[in-house]
């Protein structure tokens, strides 16, 4: 029970985690000035959750670990954040496309977690869902006005959608570790949040002249520590300054 | 190009404690919608707002400096028009 508890906010932890590192790659490489800064918020209101999550996390398990040795000292393999996070930023199109997808997805998920039976769970996410919520927001219209702009950012726009469609089934995969959590009221059953999710896509891509492709094969391994090819380049990056410098602090 | 498709939009923004929205700078941006996101990421990033206004730059018309002494000099010159001289009651509030 406590260990599946650590394990699924271990996860929700690692997904701002990786978002955040990925944001944080465009800074001061953004298209404009002003989406330079936009993008650097929407990092570090990742970054903010992901310390959140962590925090808690090292709480729950109990083992004397706090937030920086649960991010910048674990391996490859332990980290459980879904493929979608840790996909590169690509173009702007492709950041754009992962935002949403994975933003449309955290917004009604952080919504039924605040009701959950778990105080700092449910704490965790009401300060979350407001963030996602201006995520979603910024990340949708950029995807309306890159789909309904020139040909060029309109091809650039699609070609994103389909390139990270595969990644989204795992946002809704249910291992032992949810359902067993979702019996005792305290994490989100995936399914109850697809039909807002999908609804989400769809006026955005309707708007946007986009068209959403069909639910198909679907890209998976992420939860069990199994990653994508750029993660562990991601990862020896990102943990450089704790391994090199062994109990630094921030 | 960009001066095309992203216009300069100036930003005014209302703080927590103000009474007036006051000029805070500008952005360039797409569309209206995309310059209130612009100005909210740029401009309120602490808090330090409550309400944001944007306004094309071409929308707004200057006076002329080259004008300024019969725009400005007689209201300087005739300091009977100044309320300085008057107390004003507290129940007035701000003015």
């Amino acid at each position: 029970m406590t260990s599946d508890l650590f394990t699924y906010t271990l996860r929700l932890a690692d997904d701002a985690a990786i978002l955040g590192q990925r944001l944080g790659e465009w800074c001061g490489h953004a298209p404009t000035l002003e989406e330079d800064i936009g993008l650097a918020n929407v990092a570090l209101d990742h970054i903010g959750q992901a310390r959140n999550l962590y925090s808690y996390a090292g709480e729950v398990e109990g083992a004397g670990r706090d937030e920086d040795q649960l991010c910048f000292l674990r391996k490859e393999r332990e980290f459980g954040n879904c493929l979608l996070v840790e996909q590169p930023n690509g173009d702007f199109a492709q950041t754009i496309a992962r935002q949403l997808f994975f933003s449309a997805f955290m917004l009604p998920f952080w919504r039924k977690l605040t009701g959950s039976r778990d105080e700092t769970l449910a704490a965790i996410a009401a300060k979350a869902e407001k963030e996602a919520a201006y995520h979603l927001r910024h990340s949708g219209e950029w995807t309306i006005r890159l789909g309904d702009g020139t040909a060029e950012s309109r091809a650039r726009m699609q070609d994103a959608i389909d390139l990270l469609w595969p990644y989204t089934g795992e946002l809704f995969e249910v291992d032992g570790v949810v359902e067993r959590l979702v019996a005792d009221g305290i994490a989100v059953d995936p399914e109850t949040i697809r039909d807002e999710w999908h609804a989400t896509l769809r006026r955005v891509c309707d708007e946007a002249t986009l068209t959403l492709p069909p639910v198909g094969w679907m890209q998976s391994g992420g939860r069990s520590g199994r990653h994508s090819e750029s993660f562990g380049h991601l990862l020896s990056e990102m943990q450089y300054m704790q391994r090199a410098y062994p109990g630094m602090r921030w | 190009m960009t001066e095309k498709t992203t216009p300069l939009w100036e930003v005014f923004i209302r703080s927590r404690t103000g009474m007036a929205h006051r000029h805070c700078g500008s952005v360039h941006a797409g569309d209206a919608e995309m310059a209130l996101q612009a100005a909210r990421d740029v401009y309120t990033r602490r808090g330090e707002g409550l309400s944001i206004w944007v306004v094309p730059s071409a929308e707004i018309i200057a006076s002329d400096p080259a004008q300024k002494d019969e725009m400005f000099e007689p209201t300087a010159s005739k300091i009977y028009r100044h309320p300085t001289f008057y107390e004003i009651p507290e129940e007035v509030g701000n003015m």
